[in-house]
């Protein structure tokens, strides 16, 4: 026996939620490509331009079953592919443009055939166009556990489940075996198309299959998660990796934690408003991969935003460091040892920055402090004379190699004097353009 | 007919007194969408629009929580537009960070605000749908518009919005032209283009947010996008460009609203925005840059084309019409055709042995000879190509090179002694 309250949950949650991540899961897969071939808002274009086509399908067949559904949302498709391409082609305007005026024409037609549709009482609302109607999704599971695999009892899941999953199923089969291909042809489609393979094919398949997933996930979900879950979860795993096969897996992880994040979200969060209607669970999920991709943005560490900022700083401090030393190093050529902080600190910007740099360099030993005054270590004096070297070279090349005036060289040579991993070859004389010896 | 009555009625202002009021207030509504949607075009920000118009739900949702918190009544206009208005700005800062800190590119931070914004418009107004007080009902008018809603006051309201907004772009139109067109020059000629993208940002702003009790703000992109891209299709010029998107966004607005004044429970929005398609389509057919005209030059092209191969074949001879469609790989009627048309303009003549050129007929095929072998000898001469790989080249332009640029090419070719 299944006991009653899982038994609740396979009922009322578990098919809104099988909905949510399904649907999820097939727009976040195919988000990567468009994320990747900067066709984003075609996702958002498809998925309000479909929109005559599934309700004229509706009127038409009178049903909701999925096959004239899809069929309507291809034509539909088809016309707005076509428009565009005229549209760019006639009024010669950018492609985002032409995109605009075709799908919003589009989407308003959809609107008034919907309202058409609803004036004769055919159940079709705007609203549940932009949201769906995943509250409404509900299913009778059997009370054994033994008929719960069976096919007569599955075949009871609500209809928008069953499409979902073989749009789901053919998705993942269609990118996983045409993974090189689409790889390519986002990356170069003039290589692509040289190789034999046709670009236009590969777009055309996968704009199908985004109409595909426009359309099963339209019912249940809406069309604005749709736009959600075609933009964010991908978008989302290009924060944290450079690599196309980790980024289809991150955005699949994305997609489930959004929209079981949000499902849940969306359930509980009644109870803390003291009330007893649930939230909108379309909009919820959006909004946890709105939170995610902010996450991300913040929080990864190859494209974060604190990571740039620490390594930005990090790289600073260091900048700053090796200024304090070679200015301890040029004080010793000129016989003077050591020096105090506010001579130490005032070239380097004298804020905070340089005072922990100059903490930094006491930590690595390179300095010590006598009393007031901030003295060469001897590893110091190797890692100043190396850098004083990096400048002096710097500017001999400058001078001799680039023919730039000798007192035009040193704000250059002061900021390249950190790159040590490359420098010009010593030149003939061993002194800088200034007449200083090269360490 | 009493709905077409009721139309005409409410298109020439006879209608009620709030018909009127809403007829005019969309009609300017839609001038000042034209006008500002057309420099948000030649900046190719078109698309901003979107995340703009959708982000001003969870806007107008938070105004309308916020004030009812503070015992206002949640839904008067002014407060509900302010909120938008808030959003929108947020959206836009929003993108701009969004491309400014991270790697994304601008299709992408665009649809991100855009869906985010929106879902959590949709949670909130799940959340005043449950509030005792909560009739979320006037909020989701919002979503599609709904002119039949509007006051007397929220019409004069968006009028001015819209008038403003006009004001405002025809008078810094040399401004943002310029920068539109040339950033560079703009800044270099003292023209802050980062002030006047603000500027522009505001219009568009301002058209979205005046635009939401009318079309709604799913489709308020609509009345920026649709009018402009309309208005590109009949002219180059700036000058009747940006008049011309005002035209079209204010017809749009006058007939989508007498439209919609008979359908009153009908979204607004869908029917505005379904009028500016119309003229939107209407011009991808007829204007100079349509579909229509444009065939219409590729087939006088082909038909010059097609002359111009009879006149050049018959030059070596008299031929019959079979031969000529033979040699030429057209179809035998439609070279019958063209050499009618031919002999009956007194290019050529028919006798027992087939067609032959009369002397105007020989004028002219020879003219094209002559252009085809003037082509030929330029291509070995200047740009180095082996003579018997200028054919194809030269095959093609002989139809279209202009008397400048034969003279040009006979002086140059006869001061060289080449040409006989």
């Amino acid at each position: 026996m299944i006991p009653l309250w899982l038994h609740d949950l396979l009922s009322i949650d578990l098919p809104p939620l099988l909905a949510a991540v399904l649907s999820s899961v097939v727009c976040g897969v195919l988000g990567n490509w468009l994320v990747l071939r900067r066709m984003s808002l075609m996702g958002d274009a498809i998925s309000h331009s479909v929109l005559p086509g599934i309700v004229a399908a509706f009127l038409l067949s009178g049903s909701r079953s999925p096959l004239p559904m899809f069929l309507g949302a291809l034509i539909a498709g088809g016309c707005t592919a076509f428009f565009v391409g005229l549209v760019k082609r006639h009024a010669r305007v950018d492609a985002g443009a032409a995109m605009g005026v075709v799908f919003a024409s589009m989407f308003a037609l959809g609107v008034l055939l919907i309202e058409q549709a609803s004036a004769r009482q055919v159940d079709l609302d705007p609203d549940c166009v932009l949201y769906g109607s995943l509250e409404t999704l509900f299913w009778f599971p059997p009370t054994s556990w033994g008929e719960l695999w069976r096919f007569s009892t599955l075949e009871l899941l609500p209809t928008p489940i069953l499409t979902l999953l073989t749009v789901t199923a053919v998705t993942l089969v269609v990118t996983r075996l045409l993974r090189k291909e689409l790889a390519l042809a986002s990356f170069d489609p003039e290589l692509a198309t040289s190789l034999g393979f046709r670009a236009s094919w590969i777009h055309a398949i996968l704009m199908l299959l985004v109409a595909a997933a426009t359309v099963a996930s339209f019912e249940a979900v809406g069309s604005i998660l749709v736009v959600a879950m075609l933009i964010c979860p991908a978008a989302t795993a290009r924060l944290w990796t450079d690599r196309l096969r980790m980024q289809l897996r991150l955005s699949v992880v994305f997609a489930l934690l959004s929209s079981v994040g949000g499902y849940v979200a969306a359930a509980t969060a009644p109870r803390w408003l003291g009330t007893s209607h649930a939230l909108s669970a379309a909009g919820s999920i959006s909004v946890m991969s709105g939170v995610l991709l902010t996450a991300s943005a913040l929080a990864s560490p190859s494209h974060g935003i604190v990571a740039q900022w620490m390594r930005r700083r990090a790289l600073a401090i260091r900048v700053a460091r090796e200024d304090i030393l070679a200015i301890l190093y040029r004080l010793t050529e000129r016989g003077t040892i050591g020096a105090d902080e506010r001579a130490l600190l005032a070239p380097v910007g004298g804020d905070t920055l340089a005072r922990t740099s100059l903490r930094d360099a006491l930590r690595r030993s390179e300095i010590t402090r006598e009393g007031t005054r901030y003295r060469l270590t001897s590893a110091g004096l190797e890692q100043a004379k190396a850098i004083v070297r990096s400048h002096r070279l710097w500017e001999s090349y400058l001078v001799e190699e680039v023919g730039l005036p000798a007192d035009h060289v040193h704000a250059t040579a002061e900021q390249l004097e950190h790159v040590r991993e490359r420098m010009p070859a010593p030149p003939e004389r061993s002194s800088d353009p200034h007449g200083r010896a090269v360490p | 007919m009493n709905t077409i009555g009721d139309f005409l009625d409410a298109m020439l202002l006879r209608g009620g007194h709030n018909t009127v009021l809403v007829v005019i207030g969309t009609a300017l509504l839609g001038i000042a969408g034209g006008v500002a949607g057309s420099f948000a075009l030649l900046r190719k920000r078109s698309l901003f629009a979107d995340a703009l118009g959708h982000s001003t739900l969870p806007g107008v949702c938070v105004a309308f929580l916020v004030a009812e918190h503070f015992g206002h009544a949640g839904r008067s206009l002014p407060i509900l537009l302010v909120g938008a208005a808030c959003a929108a700005i947020v959206a836009t800062a929003l993108v701009q960070a969004i491309l400014r800190f991270t790697r994304l590119h601008e299709d992408a931070a665009i649809g991100v605000v855009l869906s985010v914004l929106f879902g959590l418009g949709v949670v909130l107004l799940s959340i005043i749908q449950t509030l005792p007080s909560g009739d979320a009902g006037g909020l989701k008018s919002f979503l599609f518009g709904q002119t039949a809603a509007m006051q007397q006051r929220d019409a004069a309201l968006l009028a001015a919005i819209a008038f403003g907004t006009s004001v405002t772009a025809f008078v810094f139109l040399k401004e943002l032209a310029l920068v539109a067109f040339d950033e560079g020059f703009a800044r270099s000629s003292g023209v802050s283009a980062g002030l006047f993208d603000v500027l522009l940002l505001l219009l568009v702003v301002a058209v979205t947010v005046a635009g939401l009790q009318a079309v709604g703000l799913i489709l308020v992109i609509a009345i920026l996008i649709i009018p402009p891209v309309a208005a590109r299709l009949w002219t180059d010029r700036l000058r009747r460009f940006v008049p011309l998107a005002a035209l079209f966004g204010g017809i749009s607005g006058w007939v989508g609203a007498s439209i919609s004044s008979l359908a009153p429970r009908q979204p607004a929005g869908a029917v505005i925005v379904l009028t500016a398609a119309s003229i939107f389509l209407v011009s991808l057919i007829i204007a100079p840059r349509g579909v229509l005209p444009a065939a219409w030059r590729r087939l006088r092209l082909a038909f010059r084309i097609a002359n111009d191969h009879v006149l050049k074949a018959l030059l070596s001879g008299p031929r019959s019409t079979a031969h000529l469609a033979r040699s030429l790989g057209g179809r035998v009627t439609t070279t019958a055709m063209l050499v009618r048309l031919l002999a009956a303009r007194g290019f050529l003549r028919g006798d027992r042995s087939g067609w032959s050129l009369t002397p105007r007929g020989i004028a002219a095929g020879g003219a094209i000879a002559r252009n085809h072998r003037l082509w030929a000898a330029y291509l070995v001469r200047d740009a180095a190509l082996a003579p018997d790989h200028v054919d194809p080249s030269a095959e093609a332009i002989e139809h279209i090179l202009n008397p400048e640029l034969i003279q040009e090419l006979e002086r140059t070719l006869a001061s060289e002694g080449e040409l006989a």
